[in-house]
């Protein structure tokens, strides 16, 4: 089985709102999927589907090509974006129960408790109340209490808000870690520039609709638009007329820095290159690759026009 | 299934290792015994010192004679009232008691000067005295024998048998039956609050802390709130457990020391609360211990206390979910107050309900509907249970409270796991009502 998730024809409304229109998607086994969007957009009310927590009106969700049902909830492990722990309950206590709720036996969740605890350098914190901890310190169970029964699926929904720099680059590397042992990695954002050093694939959700999905290498490519930035000394006067030179900035000293874009026909760049030294004394030569960030908004608005 | 257990487990482990439940469970039972005992020593001391006041009687007719109460001391004076009342407040005495001449037809003019405030009783019993005395009086006037009239004097005291179905004769006493559903009755009222109110903050911890969405995650919500509701259930169950044993226990311990005897400590292990209640202050110098003793043991204690038991705990889960539910749509317990007026109606119409017509007209209509409606009958059947109830009114009390508090749990179950996903949204009773139908 090559997809860990299926998501298929989801629909579901609130009293008055529609959070997912027909939402379909694949989450590849092993990859970091990042679920795009803008807040409101239905990636939490997706995320809420896919823990059971509540029920898509339509549309299923398969894990592991079986229909979604309460034993998948071991193999899950889930941050949700609005997240705590119980105050007055002790740091192993506490831990011990969360991963019994996931199905762990009471030895079990201790052994892995302790293993974790270890590897986050907190054993000293075992018989302290949540309300004594600092928050730093906090975030840290509270990210133990998702990967706490090695989970298969891991679902953090916005996991770097709310957590502070250090413990947000201990998620990253623990993510990647996971990610090396065999776990599948979905996370949801807002901010798409955190999207692109971590994840392999996304879906881009806006509007209650999926906009966009794919390997983040295939949907770069695709939304390359075969623009270049060029720095050079001379003039591009007289180039070819199916170049266009879209911007310019004068460096002095007869230098240049322009970003041409170049024929659709033309898709080898040392064509485009030859085109230039004919022309001026490249000193630079860049492909324009666009950001998620771009991709993301290029497609929301060529959406909304339709 | 299991899951839920882990819940009940994690609710009652984490409370009762809290110091609070420690003490309320040790101090409580203490409070009781302590007070008693204090009572029935000031009682005792007071009989064996008490001072006897002086009250001075201007008879101007001399045809009356007061004789000497515990309290009182009649001493028949000569004075004139104007010399009398002089005199009052140089002297320790009580007061004046002023008889002038008067017709015995028509007897006005009695009074008491005194410096306090004389009590009720006392007024009462010179009331009763005089009054007494004047009859006598119109009776030997119209020729009755002095020694009839004494004959005529009576004392009565009428005995309460029940008879039950199958014909045996119990001697029962209608202050115990009342102590019985008082006390019984009056626990559960308490219960449900106390233990509905740490239900519902419970709830608003979990959905203010966000720890909920973590757990539904992993639970139904509906396991969420039945294994709260119970593990809270749980710990009532055992701090009402622990009260039984140590009110027994220090109970005797005090009956021991102030030298009374039970006939039999097994029954007043159980019942050591109301029978002191009933039997009141006197209970040290009262004669009649032994035959309170009696009734006690008339009492059937398996079935009262297994019966009081059931509408404890049913009571508790019919109200309990409807506190979880109430926590489920606020964010704090401030904003609880505009949701809980529904649930503290009927429980305040019951404990009035208790009092005004169950503990005093045991049989009637409206203790009948009362102890049949679920939302009443945990509070109002046990008050009834001293009394006696036919079985059939028992029994549809019992499944109409089944049927009531499964369905309360539904009710609470469909606005709960809702209400626990929801932020920031303002919730009124018609957002209560979307949510009671709205799909998962």
């Amino acid at each position: 089985m090559e997809n860990i998730v299926e998501v298929k024809g989801i629909n579901k409304s609130y009293a008055k709102h529609r959070a997912l229109q027909d939402v379909s998607m694949n989450i590849p086994r092993k990859s970091i999927f990042g679920l795009l969007g803008p807040n409101g957009a239905g990636k939490t009310t997706l995320i809420r589907i896919i823990n059971q927590i509540i029920m898509a009106d339509e549309g299923e969700v398969l894990i592991e090509g079986e229909r979604l049902e309460e034993k998948h909830i071991q193999i899950i492990g889930y941050l949700p974006e609005e997240r705590g722990l119980y105050k007055k309950m002790k740091v192993g206590e506490q831990l011990i129960y969360f991963g019994m709720l996931r199905g762990l036996s009471k030895k079990d969740s201790t052994e892995k408790t302790k293993k974790w605890v270890k590897k986050f350098e907190i054993e000293g914190w075992w018989n302290k109340n949540i309300e004594d901890l600092s928050k730093g310190m906090a975030q840290k169970v509270q990210f133990i209490s998702t990967v706490l029964h090695d989970p298969k699926l891991l679902i953090l929904d916005e996991p770097f808000s709310g957590f502070d720099p250090v413990n947000a680059n201990l998620i990253k590397d623990e993510i990647l870690e996971l990610k090396e042992k065999g776990a599948t990695i979905i996370f949801s954002t807002h901010r798409m520039e955190s999207v692109e050093q971590l994840c392999d694939h996304i879906a881009m959700i806006h509007h209650s609709r999926k906009i966009l999905d794919g390997s983040i290498k295939d949907i770069k490519s695709a939304y390359k638009a075969n623009e270049y930035y060029v720095q050079y000394k001379g003039s591009l006067n007289g180039m070819a007329a199916d170049y266009e030179v879209i911007e310019n900035e004068i460096l002095g000293d007869d230098f240049n820095k322009s970003l041409i874009k170049a024929p659709s026909t033309i898709i080898n760049p040392n064509q485009i290159l030859q085109e230039l030294i004919n022309k001026v004394e490249v000193h630079s030569f860049i492909e324009k690759i666009p950001s998620i960030n771009d991709i993301f908004i290029a497609k929301a608005k060529e959406k909304s026009y339709e | 299934m299991n899951k839920v257990l882990l819940i009940i487990q994690r609710e009652f482990l984490s409370r009762v290792q809290k110091k609070s439940f420690l003490i309320a469970t040790i101090l409580t039972p203490l409070i009781f015994p302590i007070l008693m005992g204090g009572l029935i020593y000031l009682a005792i001391n007071e009989q064996k010192s008490v001072k006897q006041d002086v009250v001075r009687v201007i008879d101007d007719s001399g045809r009356f004679n007061f004789t000497e109460t515990s309290r009182f001391y009649f001493v028949k004076s000569e004075m004139t009232l104007d010399k009398a009342k002089e005199d009052l407040n140089k002297s320790d005495d009580f007061g004046i008691l002023h008889l002038p001449e008067f017709d015995i037809y028509n007897p006005t003019g009695i009074a008491i000067y005194t410096k306090s405030n004389p009590s009720l009783t006392m007024i009462g019993d010179l009331e009763s005295s005089i009054k007494n005395q004047i009859e006598d009086m119109k009776l030997k006037e119209s020729g009755v024998d002095p020694a009839v009239l004494e004959a005529l004097k009576t004392s009565v005291s009428v005995r309460s048998i029940n008879l039950s179905e199958t014909g045996v004769e119990k001697e029962s006493s209608a202050g115990l039956s009342f102590g019985v559903g008082y006390a019984g009755g009056f626990l559960i009222y308490l219960f449900i609050f106390i233990y509905g109110a740490q239900v519902m903050q419970g709830v608003i911890e979990e959905k203010s802390n966000k720890i909920v969405e973590i757990i539904v995650s992993t639970v139904k919500p509906f396991q969420l709130m039945l294994g709260k509701v119970l593990g809270i259930a749980s710990v009532g169950l055992a701090q009402l457990l622990i009260w039984i044993i140590l009110i027994a226990v220090l109970s005797m311990a005090m009956f021991s020391f102030f030298g009374l005897t039970s006939p039999s400590d097994a029954m007043m292990d159980q019942v050591a609360g109301n029978m002191a209640q009933a039997s009141g202050d006197d209970f040290a110098s009262n004669p009649k211990v032994a035959e309170m003793m009696e009734m006690v043991n008339n009492i059937p204690f398996a079935y009262i206390i297994s019966v009081f038991l059931f509408y404890f705990v049913g009571g508790y889960l019919l109200y309990g979910a409807l506190f979880a539910a109430v926590g489920s749509a606020v964010e704090n317990p401030s904003e609880a107050q505009q949701f809980m007026f529904p649930i503290t109606i009927p429980l305040i119409i019951s404990i009035i309900g208790l009092f005004m017509f169950v503990l005093n007209e045991p049989n009637g209509k409206v203790t009948f509907w009362l102890s049949i409606i679920p939302f009443t009958s945990p509070i109002t059947m046990v008050g009834r249970l001293g009394f006696g109830v036919p079985a059939w009114e028992l029994a549809l009390s019992m499944v109409l409270l089944v049927l009531g508090f499964l369905g309360t749990i539904w009710f609470a179950g469909r606005i709960y796991r809702i209400g626990i996903l929801m932020h920031g949204t303002k919730v009124n009773y018609k957002t209560l009502g979307k949510w009671l139908f709205m799909k998962n």
